[in-house]
C-alpha cells in the first residue's frame, strides 16, 4: 500500500470532523433558540429592580 | 512494525461518523421519537414547537445512549448472533470503550439538557428509563431469566410517558395506558422473533423462554400475552386518548394479531420448519405494523379535537 497525498482515510476523518463541527453548530443553534422561546415565553421572570430594593 | 502495516492497521481501526450513529440503535430510536411524539401531543397540553423539538431530539439522544452502553455491555454476545455480529463493535470499527464513553456521556448530556428544555420530572424519567435499560435490562436481566424481555420491556415503554410529562409537567392514567401498551406488546413481539432466529440466542446462551422452557411454551406464551394486550389495547379506546379512529384501528388489528397468535399456538416446530416458520415471521412483522399504527391512531385522535366532542 503506497502513501498517498490524498488517502480514503483522510477523506474518512474528514467526513467525521464535518459531521461534528455541523452536529456542534445545530446544538449551539438549538440553545440559542431555546433561550430565546424560554425568556420570550415568560418561563423566566427576571426580579424586579423596585422590589428587591 | 512497517509503513505497510501501520497503514493498514489505521485504516481497519478508524471508524467513520456512520459507525458511531450506528451505535445509537437508528431503528429504535425512530420507535422511541416516534412514541415520545405521540405522548407529548396526546396530552392536553400544548408546547412551543422549538421546545417540543428539542425535547424529543434529547429523548431521542438519551435512547441512542443506552443503545450504545448496550451494545459496550453485550459486545460479546453480539459478535456470536448472526442478527448482530455487523454491529459496530464486533465489526472491529468501534471499540468496546469509545461505545462506553459515548453512551455515559450522551446520557448525562440528554438528562441535563431535557431538565433544561422541559422539566425536572421528565428529565428523571429519562435518567431511569437509561438506567433501567443499560443495567436493570443489558447487565442484570438479559443474561439471568427467561421474563428478561418481559420486565426489559419496560425500557422501551417509557418514552409515550417521557413525552406526556414533558408537555403536562405530570404523570396520569392516559400516559400509563400508554406505557401499557407497549409493555404488553414486547414480549410476544420478541418471542416470535427468538422462534425464528433460534440458534442465536443458543448460541450466545440467552436465556429466553425458547431457550430455558421451550418452543412449544413461547408457543402459549405469546398467545396469552396477545389476549392480555387486545383486551388494554381495544379499552384504551374509550379512554381520553381513545376515539372512534382508534376504536376502529384497534378492532382490526387486535383481530388480525390474535388470529396471529392463535396460529402460532396451534403449530409446532415441525409445521414451522417445514415451512421456513412463515406464520412467525408474519407475526413480527405485523406486530411492527401494529405498535405504528395503534400510535399513529392516538396521534389522529389528538390532532382531530372534533372527534373528542362525538365521543365524549
Amino acid at each position: 500500500m503506497s502513501i498517498k497525498a490524498e488517502h480514503e482515510i483522510h477523506q474518512r476523518r474528514k467526513g467525521r470532523n464535518v459531521g461534528v463541527g455541523l452536529m456542534l453548530v445545530g446544538f449551539v443553534v438549538l440553545v440559542l433558540a431555546l433561550t430565546f422561546v424560554k425568556i420570550t415565553g415568560g418561563a423566566f421572570e427576571l426580579p424586579r429592580l423596585e422590589e428587591t430594593q | 512494525m512497517t509503513d505497510v502495516s501501520y497503514q493498514h492497521q489505521t485504516h481497519e481501526a478508524e471508524a467513520s461518523l456512520g459507525d458511531y450513529f450506528a451505535l445509537l440503535k437508528p431503528r429504535v430510536m425512530s420507535l422511541v421519537v416516534f412514541t415520545a411524539l405521540v405522548g407529548l401531543l396526546a396530552a392536553p397540553v400544548s408546547v412551543h414547537p422549538v421546545v417540543a423539538f428539542a425535547s424529543i431530539l434529547f429523548v431521542a439522544i438519551g435512547a441512542g445512549a443506552s443503545g450504545a452502553l448496550n451494545m459496550w455491555w453485550d459486545a460479546d454476545i453480539d459478535a456470536v448472533m448472526k442478527r448482530t455480529v455487523k454491529r459496530p463493535i464486533p465489526a472491529g470499527k468501534v471499540t468496546p470503550d469509545e461505545a462506553k464513553v459515548l453512551g455515559v456521556a450522551l446520557s448525562g448530556m440528554s438528562v441535563m439538557m431535557l431538565a433544561l428544555s422541559a422539566n425536572l420530572l421528565a428529565a428523571a424519567l429519562l435518567a431511569f428509563t437509561i438506567f433501567f435499560y443499560a443495567v436493570i435490562y443489558s447487565m442484570w436481566l438479559k443474561r439471568s431469566t427467561p421474563q428478561n424481555i418481559v420486565i426489559g420491556g419496560a425500557a422501551g415503554a417509557f418514552p409515550p410517558v417521557i413525552g406526556w410529562v414533558i408537555a403536562t409537567g405530570s404523570m396520569s392514567v392516559e400516559a400509563w395506558l400508554m406505557f401499557a401498551l407497549i409493555f404488553m406488546w414486547t414480549p410476544p413481539h420478541f418471542w416470535a422473533l427468538a422462534l425464528f432466529m433460534k440458534s442465536d440466542y443458543d448460541d450466545a446462551g440467552v436465556p429466553m423462554l425458547t431457550v430455558t422452557h421451550g418452543r412449544k411454551a413461547t408457543r402459549l406464551h405469546i398467545l396469552v400475552y396477545t389476549v392480555l394486550l387486545v383486551a388494554l389495547a381495544v379499552g384504551t379506546a374509550f379512554t381520553a386518548i381513545g376515539g372512534p379512529v382508534y376504536l376502529t384501528v384497534a378492532v382490526i388489528l387486535n383481530a388480525l394479531f390474535l388470529k396471529g397468535a392463535f396460529d402460532i399456538w396451534r403449530r409446532d416446530e415441525t409445521q414451522a420448519e417445514a415451512d421456513g416458520y412463515v406464520v412467525e415471521k408474519s407475526f413480527f412483522k405485523l406486530s411492527l405494523l401494529y405498535l405504528f399504527l395503534h400510535f399513529g391512531a392516538i396521534l389522529l385522535e389528538a390532532m382531530l379535537p372534533a372527534a373528542w366532542g362525538i365521543w365524549a
